[in-house]
């Protein structure tokens, strides 16, 4: 008899987890929330904030220490596309989503077109706070749109391009400032036995970095529909260059931030990486028998006499749909982002490269560094940051994007098809994907 | 974080099995059997020699030396560096790992013999209806339960606590499976009947002679819950925020998620990964001895 009961209990048990599971799915369509209000709240406030920032926590006590009334609860997970931004979608749909997050910019556009976002631009103090940031980050977290800010810019990656002085002189080659020199150069670098640099074939940022700097855009919005130009001209212009060293054997086509990669770099056998402020660090962990040897210069130029740059990461910090305090939180966001004191303890900690003008002055980043023969290499990147054109935009499935280019890419450094046969199959699947969505396309 | 230990001890259970059939096999059967076997206990270790080895060179070395041998022996160094990292988060990551794989195997494995027993034991109606769906229960993978259970979760607000990775870790269906099937081979009804028979309830029977007769089975489900707990990455994924209650694995993904811009991460990761399979070396050399004992039959007779 105890039996049947217990059996009839777990009977029960299971079927309330199944009529819980129902509820769940069902109940999930988010009110959207104001967008119009942003006061104040009273009394005492508690945010959380979702960051994958190592050593913040020591940057957001400083932050709790002289704001009592709003308190700020740090939250941590791998990095955005190792799992945290999905944990964004998740907790979005489930109604508990942190207050604030980190986002990089080529995720933002995701979260905006799923109505993740809350616009800052009537919290107190967010569009004056437009000219502390290098212009072009403002372009990533407002979209172009008017009245709009969607997240506070944090961090930046202005490329230039990371040289070994010490070849480059023994062998009597000059540094190319601009495309057509370098691909002269990578000729004689090649007869060296070395290649001039790596072609990234799997991490597309890279080449999206290249195509912003000849000015190209790969999406567009217009306020209802996006343009998708993974084929523009500049895109194809960029493509081509590079299907020629590499036709010509002039690059390298390591898979980027492989072992093998790492050491192309560390014998010498890879001279240059067009990488971004970041990438510094990429270089002393990878080749650390290099120290010394490298030197930092602008990237080179499509036509002498240009002075352009393009970008290659860095994040924002975005409030969340359904937050109850973006008065506090844009508050928060806002000192986080451009408050030296709090700059200078990110770029230590993580080295970030910061999107906030009077972050690009930090006395941290005006000195040498050994590692680049005491060469002070970030005040090239200061320069590259504001060279840096406002006009690329993001579009709403990078991920995909970035996988069907990649795969595309991976195919031509072994001779299957060009890289712009590749972009051109990434602008179909790339359309297929966002009409697939139900995104509003123009063909 | 391999399924190499898991590996390893099954294989010496199997190798066990064919001893005294192996003496009436030709040469050439038994050296191609050891071959095969070499090859696969290679193909186990040496990752994890490769591990060790890199987990022993300091940074500069990693990408200049041979992979497969020592260079400048800093093992401990970066252990010390490792726990001393953000004040030994890394020591809270494998203590939480211990409680949720330590703590769910032990209730788990109880629940799960109980079910099994039940299932085996009583007559009642929907027996075999309950072990089907339990059996079914084998066939759905706990990754795909991971997003169910978070949005359940997030309806009681119990995301980001120990209890979101902790009360799933309790379910093993395959434990009742193993369970009932030992169970129904190894407890004489007779026994059972006997124990009434003096006296004994229901749950006393079942603690007192049971369960003492399935100890390999309840050894068995313990190590497969406790290394599926242990290497469980996807639910705390999904479910954890807060760093002070990551497990190990969850913590070394993060970490190791951002090797390219702080690249100290990547000794932590290292050596992290190597000290983290340590435990679970030490549960299966530790109750190997239970599992091999078949304390089955022959108690009747």
């Amino acid at each position: 008899m105890r039996i049947k009961k217990r059996a009839a209990t777990v009977a029960l048990l299971t079927a309330a987890t199944v009529v819980l599971a129902g509820c769940a799915s069902g109940s999930t369509t988010q009110d959207g929330g104001d967008a119009a209000a942003c006061a104040p709240s009273d009394g005492k406030v508690d945010l959380t904030f979702t960051t994958w920032i190592p050593g913040i926590e020591e940057v957001v006590k400083i932050w709790n220490d002289e704001n009592p009334d709003i308190q700020v609860k740090v939250q941590t997970g791998p990095n955005g596309n190792g799992g945290t931004y999905q944990n964004f979608f998740n907790q979005l749909k489930a109604g508990n989503a942190p207050d604030l997050g980190q986002i990089e910019y080529d995720a933002l556009p995701n979260f905006r077109v799923q109505d993740g976002l809350t616009n800052l631009a009537s919290c107190e103090g967010v569009l004056d706070a437009q000219d502390d940031f290098v212009d072009w980050t403002w372009g990533q977290v407002n979209f172009g749109e008017e009245d709009a800010v969607y997240a506070v810019p944090q961090d930046a990656g202005p490329m230039a391009m990371f040289y070994r002085a010490d070849l480059f002189a023994a062998n009597n080659i000059a540094i190319p400032t601009t495309w057509e020199e370098f691909a002269v150069a990578a000729e004689a670098v090649r007869a060296t036995g070395g290649y001039i640099t790596n072609f990234s074939q799997s991490d597309i940022n890279q080449f999206a970095g290249f195509v912003w700097q000849a000015g190209g855009t790969w999406f567009e919005n217009d306020g209802d529909n996006w343009t998708i130009d993974l084929t523009s001209p500049e895109s194809v212009k960029v493509a081509d260059y590079w299907q020629d060293l590499i036709d010509r054997d002039l690059v390298s086509t390591n898979p980027p931030w492989t072992d093998e990669w790492n050491n192309a770099y560390n014998t010498g056998s890879d001279w240059t990486w067009n990488s971004a402020a970041w990438g510094a660090n990429s270089i002393v962990s990878g080749a650390p028998d290099t120290a010394g040897n490298w030197s930092v210069a602008l990237s080179p130029q499509w036509a002498d006499g240009e002075s352009a740059a393009g970008n290659w990461g860095g994040s924002s910090t975005a409030v969340f749909k359904g937050s109850e305090h973006p008065y506090e939180a844009a508050q928060f966001a806002l000192w986080l982002n451009t408050s030296d004191e709090a700059l200078t303890m990110l770029n230590k900690s993580a080295n970030l490269y910061p999107a906030a003008k009077s972050g690009l002055e930090l006395p941290a980043l005006k000195e040498g560094v050994e590692f680049y023969g005491g060469q002070a290499i970030y005040d090239v990147f200061a320069e590259a940051s504001a060279q840096v054109s406002p006009d690329f935009i993001w579009g709403p499935t990078m991920t995909q994007v970035y996988n069907d280019t990649s795969d595309g890419f991976k195919g031509a450094v072994t001779g299957n098809g060009t890289l712009t046969d590749a972009l051109t199959s990434a602008q179909q699947s790339t359309i297929d994907a966002l009409q697939a969505q139900s995104i509003p396309v123009n063909k | 974080m391999t399924p190499t230990p898991g590996k390893s001890a099954r294989g010496i259970r199997s190798m066990e099995g064919k001893t005294p059939r192996a003496q009436r096999e030709s040469p050439f059967a038994r050296v191609s059997a050891m071959v095969v076997m070499g090859v696969f206990t290679l193909y186990f270790l040496v990752p994890i020699w490769w591990l060790l080895v890199a987990a022993s060179k300091n940074r500069s070395q990693f990408n200049s030396t041979n992979p497969l041998w020592f260079a400048d022996f800093s093992l401990f160094e970066n252990m010390a560096n490792l726990v001393a990292y953000r004040d030994g988060v890394y020591l809270k990551w494998m203590l939480n790992s211990a409680l949720y794989a330590g703590g769910g195997a032990l209730v788990g494995t109880l629940i799960a013999g109980m079910c099994g027993y039940a299932l085996a034991k009583y007559n009642f109606p929907g027996r075999e209806l309950i072990f089907n769906v339990v059996l079914g229960g084998v066939l759905v993978p706990a990754t795909a339960l991971a997003l169910p259970l978070f949005l359940i979760f997030s309806q009681i607000s119990l995301t980001n606590t120990f209890w979101s990775v902790f009360l799933p870790s309790l379910v093993s269906p395959f434990g009742v499976y193993l369970a009932r099937i030992y169970a129904s081979a190894s407890v004489p009804d007779e026994l059972i009947e006997a124990a009434r028979l003096d006296g004994a309830g229901e749950l006393r029977t079942f603690f007192t002679v049971s369960v003492r007769m399935m100890v390999p089975a309840l050894v068995t489900v313990f190590l497969f819950q406790f290394v599926a707990i242990w290497n469980n990455f996807f639910l705390p994924l999904i479910m954890l925020r807060d760093e002070t209650l990551f497990p190990v694995t969850l913590g070394l993904y993060a970490w190791n998620s951002q090797v390219n811009q702080i690249p100290v991460l990547r000794d932590y990761v290292l050596i992290g990964a190597l000290l983290s399979i340590i435990p679970l070396i030490i549960i299966f050399l530790l109750l190997q001895r239970f599992w091999r004992n078949g304390l089955s039959a022959g108690s009747v007779k």
